[in-house]
């Protein structure tokens, strides 16, 4: 079961459809810079991943909805993009002091209607209306739920700046409280989670440290954001992290869906000092 | 380099170049490795108020590569990210394995610099080696010549400072 993508009572319902859809548990997907912090002007390379092995590649992930962002808010320079069979590939130009963002979005839809007593099920990424066309004349109990994901990570060169950190105010967002390429190993740093915008309560949290291979455990740790959408991560040594919340209300987009899931999913390079 | 720094700089940087300056030297050992690949380690010194944190950079050997100065991890984040080309303070090319004398008592930086508790932080970091910072306590201005020593144990070796009224 999906841990962390319940949030309160709006989630009860969705629970139930979850735990009917394999389909609905989504693998980890991350996107893995090859340098966080650098010194002078160069180019980068990402990898882009879906995997349940932190951080090694299994799938590629589409690259098509690819956002970067620079030090001046303005897009900035990919390349090389590739969709390989075990993983995606892009390379990012860092030419100005400050710091990059990379945001991937995503959206799918999950529907589940009752048709002769039996349960019927479909997911789709190509918009709800597709999806709901599929639906019988006699489809029972009809069930439509929208999910957002967002995958981000940070680039910086030179000193850090937000600009290219300000959140859009959609959706399921990490507002950096401390800087996301200012992670020591031994510190703390505080983030805040924003829905559509707002402080959000409740959102759940899991962390994982990079190596699962090499270990039998996932040593993963869970999170909650309190009142004021805030979380609090002790960095417990040098590596690269992965961070997915989760967070459900009603409020989706799509008038005929009833539910919302939203994800944010991110990496972190924590550095010694 | 820190706004007020700058004013202190300019106010005095004329009154630097006009009276015997206080003495602030200092005395490096890189060590000798036996390593197949050696490359010489990048250095930066820096100064710390005890309380306040603030930074003075004192000194950066390089080769000119800025692609490397992130490995001077502790350096980077106090001072190294929020400049850039010609870096604060004294600046030259790496330095060979050896003790090496370096003298920052006309730095401009020094001239203005409050009194108080201060450390002398020195860190090295080596391609293809490790990384080590050694520290040092004093007080500012120096009552008479002092000399404090520390020793690294990978990276640097004894480190010594001398300063003077």
């Amino acid at each position: 079961m999906s841990r962390s993508l319940i949030a309160g009572a709006a989630g009860l319902a969705l629970a139930g459809a979850l735990l009917l859809s394999p389909a609905a548990q989504a693998h980890k997907r991350w996107l893995l810079p090859s340098h966080t912090v650098v010194s002078e002007a160069q180019w980068v390379t990402v990898d882009a991943s879906v995997s349940n092995d932190i951080f090694d590649v299994d799938r590629p992930y589409p690259l098509q909805a690819l956002q970067a962002v620079g030090p001046d808010g303005e897009p900035a320079t990919v390349d090389n993009r590739l969709e390989g069979h075990r993983r995606s590939v892009f390379d990012l130009e860092l030419t100005q002091p400050g710091s990059y963002r990379l945001t991937l979005p995503g959206q799918s839809y999950f529907l589940s209607w009752q048709e002769n007593g039996e349960t019927q099920r479909r997911r789709g990424w190509d918009g709800a209306d597709a999806l709901l066309a599929e639906l019988p004349d006699n489809a029972d109990q009809v069930s439509l739920t929208e999910t957002h994901s967002r995958l981000e990570t940070f680039i910086t060169m030179g000193a850090p700046n937000t600009t290219a950190l300000k959140p859009s105010g959609q959706g399921l967002e990490l507002q950096p409280l401390s800087h996301p390429n200012d992670l020591y190993e031994g510190e703390s740093a505080r983030f805040r989670f924003l829905v559509d915008g707002e402080p959000a309560e409740g959102v759940d949290v899991e962390l994982v440290p990079g190596g699962t291979r090499y270990r039998d455990s996932q040593d993963h740790w869970t999170l909650t954001s309190n009142a004021q959408g805030e979380i609090t991560v002790d960095w417990p040594a040098a590596g690269r992290y992965y961070l997915e919340a989760g967070f459900a209300d009603d409020q989706p987009d799509h008038p005929k869906a009833q539910q919302r899931r939203l994800q944010y999913l991110a990496t972190f390079e924590v550095l010694p000092l | 380099m820190r706004p007020w720094l700058f004013v202190i700089t300019a106010l005095f940087a004329g009154v630097a170049a006009t009276r015997a300056a206080a003495e602030l030297r200092v005395e490096v050992e890189i060590p000798r490795m036996a390593v197949a690949e050696y490359h010489a380690p990048y250095l930066a010194f820096w100064l710390k108020h005890a309380d306040s944190g603030d930074i003075v950079p004192l000194g950066l050997w390089y080769d000119d590569q800025e692609k490397w100065l992130k490995d001077l991890r502790l350096w980077w984040r106090r001072t190294g990210r929020t400049q850039s080309k010609p870096y604060d303070g004294l600046t030259g090319a790496t330095r060979r394995p050896g003790t090496h004398s370096v003298d920052f008592s006309d730095l401009p930086a020094l001239a203005g610099l409050p009194a108080g508790d201060y450390e002398l932080v020195v860190e090295a970091a080596r391609e293809v080696g490790g990384r080590e910072v050694v520290r040092l306590p004093f007080h500012w201005p120096a009552d008479s010549d002092r000399a404090v020593t520390a020793k690294g144990d990978t990276e640097l070796g004894k480190v010594t400072l001398q300063v003077a009224p």
